[in-house]
């Protein structure tokens, strides 16, 4: 058994981990990253429109700042994140966006002057600000009530996650490629590292680390049509539940994407309706207005997911062999704009559907996009049940997106909360809470459990099949856990994966080898993944409410009264096939926002008894401070700052508010 | 996607070239694969389905399967693309797959572009070189909108290594930096927020390693998946780098 020992052991190469490992690195400890694949492949690249950060530079943001991102970001988590962290996050963003900047990220600039945009379907003109010539200009992206989302044309996540790696290189940090984490080593409620193979040469290493990151992304694949990459399997998330110890937020909390090309389910960028593009039903008819008046095609993504959906339902969608879609139309915005800032859409409508976007209309149709769930943590990134543990980035339940994420505000949150989780990190590097205490023998224990369970498929003779098994559950999901949820529905798809979940553990391998052998990945991760689509099914079979990306036709309202709560997975016994729900409840009495209508969506909703007498309370307060300025206010209603690292606090510098 | 395409699928043949350096018995040989075609195949789904269906140990990598990450350059027909991107309506029946040239072998049509890609943004350390400390609260510098447009052009680079498989020299000199190194200088060469001066980066690649080994055949500019304007870079490059060795 080889053990490598280290102060950070991040898993995941992407713009969480990163920026993580980045972080305690720059603060003397030394970390090693492993990934599944080269950083630079990692699924933050996928990141197509942007980034939020209110700098209020283009005249469309102006304007804008930290209070109107912290309320579009509330409101779009249907009242179901952490108002602390989202007041963190929006603090640290434009910190975010301005040290991109200064590490190369070429992002888009103000051009002063006259330009013609589309809104609302028209061609206006808008005129930039000399002042804000060549700072980082903004698009509109949904759910926001100013233009915010930072971009590289359309290839934000790419020229971030370059910037990034490249900087990672620079302060010498290893990264192991093509390494997995299959399982924590813990030990009394304290994390120590993890038992990692090669998925090369199949050697298991122990990995031993005062602390441990998990950062590995999303599990869109748990469902069969997703915009997510091949390796967003979420083992991340399912190292953590295995434990038993650890727990995961929120998990029913899947968003769709409205757009994905139709049928592959590849994404194309909510830049596009940002940017002024349509959607269309079978009768080329502009419907979103009909359903919301207000934001139109750019309300939220689980409310335009689900409008899409209604309307394909009541017979208005556009018919083709595969199936039903809508059309996305960015034929209104030119040639030269799709050329220039939408080329990576224009690049996937033609390799991948045949078809010119600059004047063809194109299928698109909601896909599985973004996991708000994920291993739930405390404002410092750090597991609450298992020390020494963090997450960060999708992977994380902080919670930032409560049950419904904002355009923009993943690939945002990914370097955010690399930068603050990094800084505890190392904090805890820096006490004695983060000595290695754990025997070289427990650590065996647990290397010789993977390395038994490793034999035990290989030399299986198991007669299940890990990738019917594996497309049976995405079947399932897709059909029964998606936009529209129904009790009938969730239960059949609880019952049926416990059923492949016992499956599973009779697989039978083909190819019996240990080294580069996908077949056994497939088998030994279908387990788990199976593990995390329970958590998600049940999860939302138990929540009788309609919150966020989770609607439940047979409870189709918001049910603050019984449900402002989050919910808790865990995974005590090896041997169960369900996850153990815990709910943490959310205190309406500490919201500086309390719930009520987003602005878009639905009306109704069953009110909590604390709202009324919170709002009362705010008013009260924003009666008594009525000359004070916008961080008085703030501050008495929820303070949030002394949460930050010290590196990270303090105000940020716009054109209207100029630090001395 | 015709729609004669729904009714009568054609039967391809897909070649590929087999080695696992990982098993001592295996040897490199051309495996064919019989494959019914699909409305809308990629070699991404034709590749899956062989695996899922007729081989699991077969080994590709794919992550995106959009064409954005740069996981799964090969060689198609003998060209270097991405496969993911790559529909097989666009192909003949029979279709010859193997590894990129040049990396180290993984096995099969998997290869270790990621250590190659590291060792290069060592060696040239690609990343912004200044001294100047950023105070994040305060407003970003400013750049000109058309030179953050310029940047971006050549940042759009995703290293998924066709220039290198496409390169006369690279065959030939194992430390050349190819088309992906170059144009990574001419990359911040451009961009003001690196110091870095041209004696700095005639340090880098004036020599046969770098810019000077390039022979202009720019097969890297022919299958350069996101057509990145590498013949410009190149010629932009050497050029700046004569000036400075001739001083």
């Amino acid at each position: 058994m080889n053990i490598i020992y280290t102060d950070v052991l991040v898993v995941g190469g992407g713009l969480a981990g990163l920026r993580a490992a980045i972080g305690a690195r720059r603060r003397g400890f030394e970390a090693v990253i492993l990934s599944l694949v080269p950083p630079k492949r990692s699924h933050s690249a996928a990141a197509q429109g942007g980034m939020q950060a209110s700098l209020g530079n283009a005249i469309k943001g102006e304007g804008d700042n930290e209070d109107v991102h912290f309320e579009d970001t509330v409101r779009g988590s249907d009242w179901g994140a952490d108002q602390q962290v989202v007041r963190m996050f929006v603090n640290t963003a434009p910190k975010a966006v301005r040290e991109l900047a200064a590490w190369g990220v070429p992002w888009n600039r103000v051009q002063r002057g006259d330009r013609e945009v589309v809104i609302n379907g028209q061609r206006v003109t808008i005129t930039e600000k000399d002042a804000a010539h060549g700072l980082i200009t903004a698009r509109d992206f949904g759910g926001t009530k100013k233009w915010r989302t930072c971009y590289t044309s359309d290839g934000t996540g790419h020229a971030m996650l370059f910037a990034m790696s490249d900087q990672a290189i620079a302060n010498s940090i290893p990264v192991h490629e093509r390494t997995e984490a299959i399982a924590l080593i813990h030990d009394g409620g304290r994390c120590f590292g993890a038992i990692v193979r090669n998925l090369v040469s199949g050697e298991l290493v122990a990995y031993l680390a005062r602390a441990t990151v998990i950062a590995t992304g999303g599990f869109g694949r748990v469902y069969r049509v997703t915009t997510n990459a091949v390796i967003n399997e979420g083992m991340g998330a399912a190292i953590a539940l295995e434990t038993g110890v650890a727990a995961l937020g929120n998990m029913e909390a899947v968003q769709f994407h409205p757009t994905g090309i139709f049928p592959a389910g590849i994404l194309v960028t909510e830049g596009c309706r940002g940017d002024g593009g349509l959607l269309l039903d079978g009768d080329r008819h502009r419907f979103m207005p009909d359903y919301e008046p207000e934001k139109k095609e750019l309300a939220s993504r689980d409310v335009v997911s689900r409008r899409m959906e209604q309307h394909i339902r009541a017979g208005k969608g556009a018919k083709g062999r595969f199936g039903e879609h809508v059309w996305l139309d960015i034929t209104i915005l030119g040639r030269a704009h799709v050329e220039k800032n939408l080329r990576e859409v224009k690049d996937i409508c033609n390799y991948f559907l045949g078809v010119d976007p600059a004047v063809d209309l194109v299928p698109v149709r909601p896909a599985q996009h973004y996991s708000m769930g994920g291993v739930r943590t405390n404002h410092t990134g750090q597991s609450q049940t298992l020390k020494g543990l963090f997450a960060c980035g999708e992977a994380a339940c902080w919670d930032m997106h409560g049950f419904n994420r904002l355009g923009g505000n993943s690939v945002a949150e990914t370097v955010v909360a690399g930068m603050i989780v990094g800084e505890f990190v190392a904090d805890f590097c820096a006490s004695p809470e983060s000595d290695i205490t754990i025997s070289t023998g427990l650590v065996r224990e647990f290397w010789e459990r993977e390395n038994a369970r490793i034999d035990a498929l290989i030399n299986s003779t198991g007669t299940e099949d890990a990738n019917v098994i594996k497309m049976r559950m995405q079947d399932l999901m897709t059909s029964n856990v998606g936009i529209f949820r129904t009790g009938d529905a969730l239960k059949a798809a609880v019952d049926e994966l416990q059923e492949l979940l016992i499956k599973s553990r009779n697989i039978g391998l083909r190819y019996k080898v240990k080294a580069s052998n996908p077949e056994l990945v497939t088998a030994y991760r279908v387990q788990k993944m199976l593990k995390l689509a329970l958590c998600v099914a049940y999860g939302a079979l138990q929540r009788t409410e309609s919150r966020g990306a989770h609607f439940r036709e047979d409870y189709p309202q918001r049910n603050d009264r019984d449900w402002l709560k989050r919910t808790l997975a865990t995974w005590p016994g090896e041997m169960d096939t369900l996850p153990t729900l815990n709910y943490e409840d959310l205190d309406i009495l500490n919201m500086e926002l309390p719930p009520g209508w987003r602005g878009y969506g639905a009306k109704d909703y069953i009110d909590h008894p604390d709202t009324a007498a919170r709002q009362a309370q705010i008013e009260e307060i924003k009666n008594s401070l009525a000359t004070a300025d916008r961080f008085a206010i703030q501050n008495a209603l929820m303070r949030f700052e002394h949460l930050l690292p010290e590196r990270f606090q303090g105000r940020n510098e716009r054109l209207g508010e100029i630090l001395s | 996607m015709s729609e004669a395409g729904a009714t009568q699928h054609r039967q391809l043949k897909i070649s590929i070239l087999r080695y696992n350096p990982q098993d001592p018995n295996s040897e490199p040989h051309m495996q064919t694969f019989p494959l019914e075609e699909a409305d809308g195949m990629t070699l991404f789904i034709a590749l899956n389905e062989i695996r899922e269906k007729q081989d699991a140990s077969l080994q590709f990598d794919f992550v995106c399967r959009a064409g954005i990450c740069g996981s799964c350059g090969m060689l198609i027909n003998g060209r270097p693309g991405l496969a993911c991107r790559t529909l097989t309506m666009h192909l003949g029946e029979e279709i010859t797959l193997a590894p990129l040239p040049v990396f180290e072998l993984i096995g099969d049509l998997s290869v270790n572009t990621g250590k190659w890609m590291r060792a290069m943004s060592e060696r040239l350390e690609t990343w912004i070189h200044t001294n100047e400390a950023v105070d994040l609260r305060k407003m970003e510098e400013r750049m000109e909108p058309q030179l953050a447009e310029e940047i971006y052009e050549l940042d759009r680079c995703i290293e998924c290594g066709c220039c290198v498989a496409a390169c006369g020299t690279a065959r030939m000199r194992e430390d050349f930096v190819g088309a992906v190194g170059i144009n990574k200088i001419a990359r911040f060469k451009i961009d003001p927020r690196d110091k870095r001066t041209d004696e700095d980066f005639y340090e880098l690649v004036g020599d046969d390693d770098g810019v000077f080994g390039c022979m202009s055949l720019l097969g890297c500019h022919d299958v350069c998946p996101k057509e990145l304007p590498l013949q410009t870079q190149i010629a932009f490059v050497r050029r700046k780098m004569v000036r400075m060795g001739m001083k």
